[in-house]
């Protein structure tokens, strides 16, 4: 769990996005200590698999506990923790391939349940850890190695699709700016309901982004990422639509559901009016007495 | 023989014409006034209509199978008689609709019109109880039994419940009275003793979901499907209460992983599923093996491959049950053989799950699932609610470094580590080295060690060939050896619902052995075959029909098997 460990012998690339990400969620994860006064061992983070799962084990400082289960299904165990035991803050930690391709089937239940997790993607647009294939943000045209005449299809909007599955905070974040991203990944778990955090996280091997995000005026590129304008107004979830499907990656609060009613908070108002049943109740209900 | 001491009805129709409703009416009767009896139907996948039928045994002595020598055939249509009519009995009656067709007069038929004369009661929905009483008169059953059953299902507290209940007597009335213009009888049905035990009446799914109460199941989270989906509408229905949590998922993949969840973080946790969803589960499977997660997964088989026969039953689960998962991981197995059974193994198999940490399959079948049984009251407070060893030590705490079990930090809790689906270190950090691999995999393996409290039966143990059937087989291979017995060819008998790890002293005993016959419904023989991967002589009689065995079947062919073994044991 620490990079102390001799045994783990996982490391990111040089200048890998994932870095900084690492950072805003310790720096996010600490300042909810502080305030809240909370043990880390109350946070369970749920990683996939991808160079992004690898998460949970390089987290530094004080350790809270960790999940690397299999690919694409963060969300069903999030869901399970979290279900069962509300009390705990469940974060998730993955990449574009395993929360977008294979994971995607489970993005739309957990959003309308408003399942009361926050979910950190970190999107390098290409699958790294398998060396540099195609992903769902991959660019349309993209040569990979199982795209080498181009890649056929084009790229998914995330922030577009969190929107419209329902997810009730969207955020995008860039991994070079740790500090603006461990305020969005903090405000995130504070807010009660499914909240995403969608991060830029260039792959320095296989798809630097970098220049593309921040621009590069001496070579004449446009930067790819902005801010959200001041003026946005982040309860309202058109202009949030407007915003993401406008050009390139806006970076900060898109959308915040004001009247959001997490699954835990309605849960336990229904289940509260529900008469607890033993299981002696239940055997005795189906007994019959013989004339 | 067995109209001696039982009585076998089926109704046979179209779907929606009450079969079910018949049959669970003569059940509760009987039931009510101290019979046996076990109902048993099946249907084809579709909301309504399809040849259904429905099966009742009443009986003055614990019933073991749905019995396959009829007694009557209650034919709702033409199709019905003609794929049922061979089932009955020599002796046997068959009455018919006749507003659907007419027979010739062959001696042991005779045709009512069930409908018209339902209606004529005033109550459209009577033609059951004109069928109910017509049976009653053919085995000389108190008309009271009837009534007082009348009066009891359908004092609901509503406006027209007096005049629902005058409807329905006077249609048993008719239906007894058209029965009474035949000469046709069926003698009287065994007297009874009032037992002296509390009884219930369930199913088999019901007392798997009763049983997992019992033991203090906290999260279950399920996906429906045929047929299991009556447990997760009883655990959506009953699972209330302070820290419990139950779910219906958006698929089998979300179950699993879920529930997985939910044992991480301190729960016991349960789902359910038929073949279909267990084949998604796999790879989840897998992770809570690896883990080191306790949790639960209801297989209620039904046909297969693929798709299958989602209402028939069969056991051909047994293997993926076994080996669910890619790699090297071997599941314990429960496998309820009765509805007693199956409370039982509710319990027992969340109790494994806690005590090992990990997954345990508790493998139930279609035949039980759709079986109502008047069953002895399970003992509740008898249930041992059996939790895992939780870590309560300090921070640093190496999850994985013994060579065995060891206890298990709770979120929230001290002792925070990575649960990883990767191979891992102590600590749960991902390692490739070759002495960790080695170790981690024995690791898991030394705790099914842990589960070696399985119970068995043996009888006539020192009989060189034996029976041993498993799960739903159990009834009708039971019958057929005691029907043997009486013919005087004698056998062994052996029984566990503990499949894997099977009990100690029942292998060894199975070792000893000259022949074990393993009556079961797959093609393969895949519990047969496993016996023999444990250096057992086990041969299957299998069937794969999408039906339970039939007694008389197994009588001729467990000789036959017997017999043909030992002519090989001779030329070798």
């Amino acid at each position: 769990m620490t990079t102390k460990n001799p045994e783990y012998d996982f490391a990111w690339c040089p200048g890998c996005g994932d870095f900084g990400v690492r950072r805003a969620i310790e720096w996010a994860v600490e300042r909810r200590m502080d305030t809240l006064g909370e043990v880390i061992e109350n946070t369970v983070v749920v990683a996939g698999i991808g160079c992004s799962g690898n998460m949970v084990h390089l987290l530094e400082g004080p350790q809270p506990f960790g999940i690397h289960g299999i690919h694409g299904r963060t969300l069903p165990m999030a869901f399970g923790i979290k279900g069962s035991r509300p009390d705990l803050n469940v974060l998730i930690a993955a990449g574009d391939g395993d929360f977008l391709s294979i994971g995607g089937e489970h993005i739309a239940p957990q959003a309308q349940r408003n399942l009361n997790v926050t979910a950190v993607i970190m999107d390098n647009g290409v699958y790294g850890l398998t060396k540099g294939q195609s992903s769902p943000t991959t660019a349309l045209e993209v040569i990979t190695p199982t795209t080498p005449y181009g890649k056929m299809e084009g790229a998914l909007n995330p922030l577009d699709l969190y929107l419209t599955l329902g997810a009730t905070y969207v955020a995008s974040g860039i991994s070079s700016k740790p500090r603006d991203l461990a305020n969005l990944i903090y405000d995130a778990m504070n807010h009660s309901g499914f909240s995403m955090v969608h991060v830029q996280s260039p792959c320095t091997t296989y798809n630097d982004t970098f220049e593309a995000l921040k621009g590069n005026p001496r070579k004449g590129i446009q930067p790819l990422a902005w801010n959200v304008p001041d003026d946005h107004d982040t309860s309202d979830k058109a202009a949030a639509v407007e915003l993401v499907r406008s050009y390139g990656v806006p970076v900060g609060l898109l959308y915040q559901d004001p009247d959001s009613v997490a699954l835990d908070e309605r849960y336990a108002q229904i289940m509260s009016k529900q008469r607890t049943r033993t299981a002696q109740d239940l055997v005795d209900s189906f007994a019959f007495a013989v004339q | 023989m067995q109209q001696d001491k039982d009585f076998i009805v089926r109704f046979a129709g179209e779907g929606g014409q009450g079969m079910v409703t018949a049959a669970d009416s003569l059940a509760q009767s009987a039931a009510q006034v101290g019979y046996f009896i076990q109902t048993y139907s099946t249907f084809p996948s579709q909301i309504v209509g399809g040849p259904t039928w429905a099966q009742i045994r009443i009986s003055n002595k614990p019933v073991l199978s749905s019995g396959d020598q009829l007694d009557a055939l209650i034919a709702f249509n033409r199709e019905a008689y003609d794929t049922h009519a061979d089932a009955v009995r020599d002796g046997g009656v068959i009455i018919y609709n006749s507003e659907e067709f007419e027979l010739e007069d062959d001696g042991r038929s005779f045709g009512m019109r069930f409908d018209e004369l339902g209606k004529s009661t005033g109550n459209p929905r009577a033609a059951n109880m004109v069928v109910l009483g017509a049976i009653a008169h053919l085995v000389s059953w108190p008309q009271q039994y009837l009534n007082d059953f009348v009066v009891r299902r359908f004092t609901r507290g509503r406006p027209n419940d007096e005049e629902i209940i005058k409807a329905n007597i006077e249609a048993l009335g008719l239906g007894r009275d058209g029965a009474a213009t035949t000469s046709f009888d069926l003698g009287e049905l065994p007297s009874i003793e009032k037992p002296d035990w509390d009884q219930v009446l369930v199913n088999g799914n019901q007392a798997i979901a009763l049983g997992a109460m019992a033991a203090g199941v906290d999260t279950f989270v399920g996906y429906p499907i045929s047929p299991a989906t009556t447990i997760l509408v009883f655990m959506e229905q009953n699972l209330t209460g302070e820290d419990k949590f139950v779910y219906q998922a958006s698929s089998e993949i979300e179950s699993i992983n879920a529930i997985a969840g939910a044992g991480f973080a301190g729960k016991k946790a349960m789902t359910s599923t038929a073949g279909p969803g267990l084949s998604l589960m796999s790879e989840g499977v897998g992770m809570a093996w690896m883990m080191e997660i306790p949790l639960v997964i209801v297989d209620v088989q039904r046909g297969g491959p693929a798709t299958g026969l989602p209402t028939k039953t069969e056991q051909s689960d047994f293997q993926i049950a076994l080996h669910p998962a890619h790699g090297d991981a071997s599941l314990p197995v429960i496998a309820p053989g009765t509805v007693e059974e199956c409370f039982t193994a509710g319990a027992v198999s969340l109790n494994w799950a806690e005590r090992y940490q990990g997954p345990v399959i508790l493998l139930s079948e279609h035949m039980l699932s759709e079986r109502s049984q008047n069953i002895p009251t399970p003992d509740v407070a008898g249930v041992v609610d059996e939790r895992r060893q939780v870590y309560r030590g300090d921070n640093g705490y190496l999850r994985y470094e013994s060579s065995t079990l060891s206890p298990m930090p709770v979120p929230g809790g001290p002792g925070s580590y990575v649960a990883n689906a990767s191979e891992h270190d102590p600590m749960g950090d991902t390692t490739h080295r070759p002495d960790r691999h080695i170790h981690m995999t024995e690791r898991r393996f030394s705790k099914l060690a842990l589960l070696n409290d399985g119970t068995y039966e043996e009888e006539l143990a020192n009989e060189p060939i034996v029976i041993m059937p498993w799960g739903g087989s159990k009834g009708p291979a039971r019958e057929a050896y005691d029907e043997l017995l009486a013919q005087g060819i004698q056998y062994g008998w052996y029984y566990t619902m503990y499949l894997h790890p099977l009990p100690d002293a029942l292998l060894a005993s199975l070792k000893q052995k000259e022949l074990v016959i393993v009556p079961e419904l797959n093609y393969l023989g895949q519990f047969a075959s496993y016996l023999r991967s444990l250096g057992v002589r086990a041969e299957a009689i299998t069937q794969y029909s999408g039906l339970p065995f039939g007694v008389r079947d197994l009588i001729v062919r467990i000789p036959e098997l017997a017999a043909s073994m030992k002519q090989g044991v001779v030329k070798s």
